[in-house]
C-alpha cells in the first residue's frame, strides 16, 4: 500500500545545540527567521510545518531557492534530522525508527531522486540501478532481472552497458529514476529532478511520470521551484517561503484563493489551461455498484445516493460501464450484466480540461475518470469543467 | 655579542637518551624480530625480482607505456631501463626497487585506513593533520636517526625508515579524496540504506580512487628520494653507487648514477601517473 505521510510542527535548524534550542524559544516567540539568524546565528530551514501526503498522492512542494524545500523532503528519509516536531509514516514514527530500522526503511520503503541525479560515475548504467538491491544482497540473478525491468520502465532498455558520463542530462535523470524504481517503493521522494534538464526534455520527463504515477500507487514528493510544473503535475501543492508553508491545497485551490499576495504574484504567469486535469477537479463517486450485486441491491444503493444510474465496476474496481435506475425497476435479476450500458464517454485523469470539453458536449450524466488500469478513480460533470475553466 | 647565558642552558637530549635505552632495553627482542621479519621479506622479493629475466621487464614496460599513453612512450620508457642496465646498474636498480617496494606497500597497508579514519573521525584529523605537516617539514634523514637507533645498520632501517617519510602524502590524499566525493553521491547512497562499510566500499573509496592514486604516485617518488638517502646508513642500490663515487671524487660514474635514479624516477612517475588518469576518466561525469 503507498504510505501516509503526517508532518507534525516540524522544524528543522542548523547551527550548534545550544545555539538551536535559543532559536526554538525565538521561533515560539514568534521572531522571523531573518531575525532568528542575526541574534543566534542559527539556520532555520522548515519552521512549524504541518500537513498531510495522502496515500497514492503526487504531492508537490514549490518555492523559491532557500525556502526551506530541499530540507524538508531530507527529513522525509532522515538524511536531515529533524529539530523538532515528528515524521510520520502510515502512523509510524520516524524518530523512533532504531538504526536497522531505519536502514529497512530505506532499503525497501523510501527512495529518492536527486536534482544532479547522483549516480556512481564508477559504474555502468544497470550496475547503477543494481545498487539499491546489492546493498540488501539481493541475488545477482534476481537483481539483474530487476534492474532490466526498471530500466525497461524509463526507456533505457538498451543503454545498459553504457556508463553515465556517456548519457545526456535527461537519460541520466531516467537512470536516477530506475534506480529509484527498482525496490518499488511506497514512497518516492524526488529533489527537484527535472531542473538541471533543458525545457522540451523536462516537459518530456514530467509527462512520463504522471504516466508511471498513473499505473502504480505509490506516493510522490516531488520539489521543484517552477510553478508551472508543480500546476502540471501535483494533485496538490504546498508552496513554502522562508521555512514556512504559505498555502497547500489543488491547483484549482491556488487559482480560486490564493492565501496572499505572494501567491498570487507567484501563480501570475501560469497558464491554467495547459494546467488543469480531470484529476485536479474529479470528485469521489458515491453512486458506485459492482456487477455481482443484485438488481435489489443496486436500486438500494441508486436510492440512498439520490441518483438515478449508478457506475458499474468488477471486483477488482475496474470500471465496466454504467446502469440507469429505470431499466432495473422491480426485477430480481440475480446480475446486474444485462442492464450494463458500456457506450459510455470516459476521460483519463491525466486529461487536459480543454480536451476533456470537446468530448464531453453530448453527456448528460457525470462521466467517470479511470486511471492507466481501467480503474474509477472519480466522476466530473461537464458544467464543473466550465466552471474550473471559467475561474 | 652576548651569548645565551650559561645558565639558562638546559639539554633535554640525556632523557631522551635514557628513553631509547630504556626502549631498546626493553623491546630489543621485538626489534631483533621485527627486523628480522624485514629481512626475510626482502630475501622473497629478491629472489622473485631476481628470478625475472632483465629482457622481460624491459618488455613489460614498453607495453605499460603503451597501453597507458602510446608506443612512443611505451619505447622511451624501455630505453631508459635499457640505459639503466647498459650503465652496469642493473642489480643496484633491482636492489632499490625493492626497497621501494617494501616501503611503499607498507606506506600502503598504514596509510590508507589512517586517511580513511581521518576522513571519518574528526578527532583523528585533529591529530594527524599537525603530525603530518611536522613529518613534511622534517629533513628526510632525519628520519634515518631513530631507524637507525633501532634497527641497527643496512637495509632493514632503510626500508622502515622510507615507508615513514614517504606516507605523509598518501595519508592526506586518501582523506582529501574520501572527503571530496560528491555530496549527492554520498546522500544517494544513504537514502538507499547502505550500511558505512558498504558506503566505504562501495562508494567513498572506488569514487576517489584517482586521488588515492595520485598519493600512492606521490608516495613512490618520496620513497625514491629516500632511498638514495638511505645509502648513508649501509642500504646497497644506485644511492650507494652515488655515494661511493662521490667519496672518491669519480664524478662520471657519479653522474651515471645520478642519471640512473632520474630514469628510475620517471618511469615510476609515468606508470603510476597513467594508472591514476585511467581511473580518474572512469570516474568523471563530464569529458
Amino acid at each position: 500500500m503507498a504510505k501516509q505521510v503526517t508532518v507534525e510542527n516540524l522544524s528543522v535548524l542548523f547551527g550548534s545545540d545550544k545555539a538551536k534550542e535559543q532559536a526554538l524559544k525565538m521561533i515560539d516567540e514568534g521572531y522571523s527567521v531573518g531575525d532568528i539568524r542575526e541574534e543566534t546565528g542559527v539556520t532555520v530551514a522548515n519552521m512549524n510545518v504541518n500537513f498531510d501526503i495522502q496515500p497514492d498522492e503526487l504531492f508537490v512542494i514549490v518555492g523559491l531557492s532557500g525556502s526551506g524545500k530541499s530540507t524538508f523532503i531530507r527529513t522525509l528519509n532522515l538524511l536531515n534530522k529533524p529539530t523538532r516536531g515528528d515524521i510520520k509514516i502510515n502512523g509510524e514514527s520516524l524518530l523512533g525508527l532504531s538504526k536497522e530500522a531505519l536502514r529497512s526503511y530505506r532499503r525497501k520503503d523510501v527512495s529518492m531522486v536527486f536534482q544532479h541525479f547522483g549516480l556512481l560515475s564508477h559504474r555502468s548504467v544497470l550496475e547503477n540501478v543494481e545498487y539499491p538491491l546489492e546493498i540488501q544482497k539481493v541475488n545477482k540473478k534476481e537483481r539483474i532481472e530487476k534492474s532490466r525491468a526498471a530500466l525497461e520502465q524509463v526507456g533505457l532498455k538498451d543503454w545498459e552497458n553504457s556508463m553515465p558520463s556517456e548519457l545526456s542530462g535527461g537519460m541520466r535523470q531516467r537512470v536516477g529514476l530506475a534506480r529509484a524504481l527498482v525496490n518499488d517503493p511506497e514512497l518516492l521522494l524526488m529533489d527537484e529532478p527535472y531542473s538541471a534538464l533543458d525545457p522540451l526534455i523536462r516537459r518530456e520527463m514530467q509527462n512520463e511520470l504522471l504516466n508511471l504515477d498513473d499505473s502504480s500507487e505509490r506516493t510522490i514528493v516531488f520539489i521543484t521551484h517552477d510553478m508551472n510544473e508543480a500546476f502540471r503535475i501535483g494533485d496538490r501543492i504546498a508552496l513554502m517561503r522562508d521555512a514556512e508553508v504559505v498555502q497547500i491545497g489543488t491547483p484549482l485551490d491556488f487559482f480560486k484563493n490564493p492565501a496572499n499576495d505572494y501567491v498570487k504574484d507567484f501563480i501570475a504567469d501560469v497558464d491554467k489551461s495547459r494546467i488543469l486535469k480531470a484529476r485536479n477537479i474529479m470528485r469521489k463517486p458515491l453512486n458506485v455498484v459492482t456487477l455481482d450485486m443484485t438488481a435489489k441491491q443496486a436500486r438500494t444503493k441508486m436510492e440512498d445516493t439520490q441518483s438515478e444510474y449508478a457506475f458499474v465496476v468488477n471486483e477488482d474496481k475496474e470500471y465496466l460501464g454504467f446502469i440507469v435506475a429505470q431499466d432495473l425497476e422491480k426485477s430480481e435479476a440475480r446480475s446486474l450484466k444485462k442492464f450494463l450500458k458500456e457506450d459510455h464517454h470516459v476521460l483519463r485523469r491525466n486529461t487536459y480540461l480543454s480536451d476533456a470539453l470537446k468530448a464531453l458536449q453530448s453527456s448528460t450524466y457525470d462521466v467517470a475518470v479511470l486511471d492507466k488500469k481501467q480503474h474509477l478513480r472519480g466522476v466530473i460533470s461537464n458544467d464543473e469543467i466550465i466552471a474550473a475553466l471559467a475561474e | 655579542m652576548i651569548s645565551f647565558p650559561e645558565q639558562l642552558v638546559y639539554r633535554i637530549s640525556r632523557f631522551i637518551d635514557l628513553g631509547v635505552d630504556w626502549v631498546l632495553d626493553n623491546f630489543r627482542g621485538f626489534f631483533r624480530g621485527f627486523a628480522s621479519f624485514v629481512n626475510s621479506l626482502f630475501n622473497i622479493f629478491d629472489t622473485i625480482f631476481s628470478s625475472i629475466p632483465w629482457w622481460v621487464y624491459i618488455i613489460l614496460l614498453v607495453i605499460a607505456g603503451w597501453r597507458l599513453y602510446n608506443i612512443k612512450v611505451g619505447i622511451g620508457l624501455g630505453a631508459m631501463l635499457y640505459a639503466i642496465g647498459m650503465f652496469g646498474l642493473w642489480d643496484d636498480m633491482i636492489y632499490t626497487l625493492i626497497i621501494i617496494f617494501i616501503g611503499v606497500t607498507a606506506s600502503l597497508l598504514i596509510g590508507l585506513p589512517s586517511g580513511i579514519a581521518m576522513a571519518k573521525f574528526s578527532r583523528v584529523e585533529r591529530v594527524l593533520k599537525p603530525l603530518l605537516d611536522g613529518m613534511q617539514t622534517m629533513p628526510s634523514f632525519v628520519y634515518l636517526i631513530p631507524a637507525v637507533t633501532l634497527f641497527g645498520l643496512g637495509r632493514v632501517p632503510a626500508v622502515i625508515a622510507t615507508s615513514i617519510y614517504a606516507i605523509p602524502p598518501l595519508i592526506r590524499l586518501t582523506y582529501l579524496g574520501i572527503t571530496s566525493v560528491d555530496k549527492e553521491v554520498i546522500e544517494a547512497g544513504r537514502s538507499f540504506g547502505s550500511t558505512s562499510m558498504q558506503m566505504l566500499f562501495k562508494i567513498e573509496l572506488p569514487q576517489s580512487l584517482p586521488t588515492i592514486m595520485t598519493g600512492v604516485n606521490q608516495t613512490t617518488m618520496m620513497a625514491m628520494a629516500m632511498v638514495v638517502i638511505a645509502s648513508m646508513i649501509g642500504a646497497d642500490g644506485i644511492g650507494a653507487q652515488v655515494l661511493v663515487s662521490m667519496r672518491r671524487l669519480e664524478i662520471g660514474q657519479g653522474f651515471q648514477a645520478g642519471l640512473a635514479i632520474v630514469f628510475l624516477a620517471i618511469i615510476l612517475d609515468r606508470i603510476f601517473q597513467g594508472i591514476a588518469k585511467r581511473f580518474e576518466r572512469s570516474v568523471t561525469m563530464d569529458g
